[in-house]
């Protein structure tokens, strides 16, 4: 199974004029707007080059995501999803391809499943790792042991108010990567690049090894070369091209055309920075 | 974070790494002003003077006679505003001032602690935005005009249930993103910590003046002490002073709506089960897989799908023991009490009397029970008129 480590060091000897590639990495909600499409749409950005997946299973009450991924959620429950079907979709998406899987979800859903087993049984499916976006620093020993007994690379968030100890402590605990929240605020496109993010990756890079992916807000290739030049190891974009399964729901069979072309847009704009 | 906000295994504070830093400086100002004089000075100052405490304990002589044994009121309704609220919002409002932060937001359901935070916001003069779900904007729209009046802008939350967990989601997005300069006044013992330790320290009036009380106009303790539970501020404030005083039951009520074999109700310390909602690991009404259930129940202060921590601790423990009644039985508490006493119980607080009322005949005449009314029904009187039809 390809694992972080080996994505990272691939886009590291990617680069030219002496600066990296940035791995790419989007996000989907697993499930949206149907099982079948939202499969089709994974595919699609394997194939426009995608170098990892962030992949979310959706949540009733999903408080750090603004409107856009809460009505994927939506959209997704609606349709059916479980956590049954989100494993099921995995293991399809390994099949297709050996990317590396990293799920960003809530908590409640882990626990209720119990924590070891769901580890244990995604680990099996594929899965890299397991981001709790409502699981910080401090609760680190109810998930670090029983991730890394399954096999699973740990990612936490570091965001632009996080004091420097708090961040090195965060680092230490990281074998897959440093989710890294451009802004303050929740999930969802914003027009430009925070002004916090810049700042935000040079402090990581002095203190830490661990690759550093950005993620909330990034909206366009530019975004993306900007990040990029600034040090950042991978981008996530999530909201941007969720909007785009939002937009076509009445042509469900368009999507997965108009999320590759996307995904090739960004891919192009940050292999030609 | 200096502590780690634990009940047992309940509590705790599972929010996303954005707000850790937010929850840390308050609780950092909590534990260094709730005992500091100046801050306690002046909170007193505005408990009596602006919010009307001492609340009097009152010995219900008609009610009293109807179910066969002694009750006693405990008045929250007749503080300014109507509920308990005021007396959280005056001290996390204070906390905000003496913080330095010139934005409060908040979170509601019924209303009374969007108003109370509302009253607060124009009494230190805090810009106030509340969080309110379109559905209770509906229900409870005298409330939401008195925000209004108060200044405050009220901000209907679309999505889910349209009800207080959805309140608390928006609220807390927006606090994400302007996390710097607002204070989110959050309105129950619930959360993430450090908020039921707060919500619980500035509610605890009501149970240090009732134990006072009891002494005083009985010469003993009570036998039972009740109060209706949702996130359950009222309930911890009157419990905590009886906590130790192992011979005063305990009884929490919490809204079983349709009927709890229904499903349709909001009671997870009667038929929920352990999760992680809000920051807080509690009892909670949701599905095999942990999605969040819907909740339903006639009093919109009471209709959330989790239950503040220490309340999970207590009903672990046993020494507090969780009851729940149905709507029904709750609308016609409402008509009799208020023709018994001349006074309109919130819906919220009649289903503590609801119970009170279920006892009747059961309990020996010399019973001592207190109920908390924790406010008043002025609220409601439309809500009760449309359900009797």
């Amino acid at each position: 199974m390809k694992t972080y480590k080996q994505t990272f060091a691939e886009c590291r000897k990617a680069s030219h004029s002496g600066l990296k590639r940035a791995a790419l990495i989007p996000f989907f909600v697993i499930g949206d707007p149907d099982f079948d499409t939202s499969f089709e749409i994974i595919k699609a950005a394997i194939d426009a080059g995608v170098d990892i997946l962030e992949l979310g299973v959706a949540f009733s009450d999903p408080i750090a995501d603004g409107p856009t991924i809460q009505k994927a959620d939506i959209r997704a429950l609606a349709s059916g999803i479980n956590i049954e079907k989100a494993k099921d979709l995995i293991r399809k998406i390994k099949s297709y391809k050996d990317i590396p899987i990293g799920l960003l979800m809530y908590y409640n859903l882990i626990y209720q499943y119990g924590t070891e087993k769901f580890f244990v049984d995604f680990a099996r499916a594929g899965v890299n790792s397991v981001l709790i976006a409502d699981l910080s620093i401090d609760d680190v020993d109810e998930i670090y042991a029983p991730a890394r007994k399954a096999g699973l690379d740990t990612v936490f968030m570091v965001t632009p108010n996080t004091e420097i100890e708090r961040a090195k402590k965060i680092a230490e605990k990281c074998t897959g990567f440093i989710y890294t929240v451009s802004l303050l605020g929740v999930t969802g496109g914003r027009d430009t690049l925070s002004d916090m993010i810049k700042p935000l990756i040079s402090r990581l890079k002095s203190i830490t090894d661990v690759p550093v992916c950005v993620g909330f807000g990034i909206s366009t290739p530019q975004h993306a070369v900007e990040l990029a030049k600034a040090g950042a190891d991978g981008v996530i974009i999530g909201s941007r091209i969720v909007k785009i399964i939002e937009d076509n729901l009445n042509d469900k069979k368009s999507i997965p055309a108009k999320v590759k072309e996307f995904l090739s847009q960004i891919k192009e704009a940050i292999e030609a920075k | 974070m200096k502590y780690g906000g634990r009940f047992g295994q309940f509590g705790g504070f599972y929010v996303p790494e954005v707000l850790i830093l937010a929850l840390e400086e308050m609780e950092k100002a909590f534990y260094k002003y709730y005992k500091d004089k100046k801050f306690t000075t002046e909170l007193d100052v505005l408990y009596h003077d602006y919010a009307g405490r001492p609340t009097p304990l009152y010995y219900a002589t008609r009610f009293s006679e109807l179910v066969g044994f002694k009750v006693y009121i405990k008045r929250e309704d007749l503080l300014h505003g109507g509920a308990h609220k005021v007396n959280n919002c005056l001290g996390q409002g204070l906390l905000a001032k003496y913080m330095g932060k010139t934005k409060l937001i908040a979170e509601t359901g019924a209303g009374q602690h969007g108003l109370a935070t509302s009253m607060v916001g124009a009494l230190f003069g805090m810009q106030t935005k509340i969080f309110m779900g379109t559905i209770d904007v509906e229900r409870q729209s005298v409330n939401v005009h008195k925000m209004r009046l108060c200044g405050a802008e009220v901000i209907p939350v679309k999505g889910g249930t349209e009800t207080l967990k959805d309140a608390i989601n928006e609220a807390l997005r927006y606090w994400t993103a302007n996390v710097a300069d607002t204070f989110y006044l959050f309105g129950t013992a619930c959360g993430p910590h450090p908020y039921p330790t707060i919500v619980k320290h500035f509610q605890s009036c009501i149970g240090i003046e009732a134990r006072a009380q009891c002494l005083e106009k009985m010469g003993k303790l009570p036998d039972i002490v009740t109060a209706c539970v949702g996130g359950g501020s009222n309930a911890i404030g009157i419990f905590s002073a009886f906590v130790d005083d192992k011979n005063v039951k305990l009884i929490g009520v919490e809204p079983a709506g349709k009927g709890i074999k229904t499903g349709k109700h909001a009671a997870p310390l009667n038929a929920g089960k352990v999760g992680i909602l809000h920051g807080t690991k509690m009892y909670l009404m949701q599905n095999k897989e942990g999605q969040i259930l819907d909740t339903e129940s006639i009093s919109a202060g009471l209709d959330y799908p989790g239950v503040g921590p220490e309340h999970c601790l207590l009903k672990d423990t046993g020494r507090a023991q969780y009851v729940a009644v149905e709507d029904k039985d709750v609308l016609d508490i409402f008509d009799i009490f208020t023709k018994c006493e001349g006074i309109l119980p919130a819906l919220e607080s009649s289903h503590s009397l609801a119970w009170v009322y279920s006892q009747k005949g059961k309990l020996p005449a010399d019973t001592t029970v207190v109920v908390n009314l924790s406010g008043r029904g002025d609220k409601d009187v439309d809500i009760v008129e449309r359900n009797r039809k």
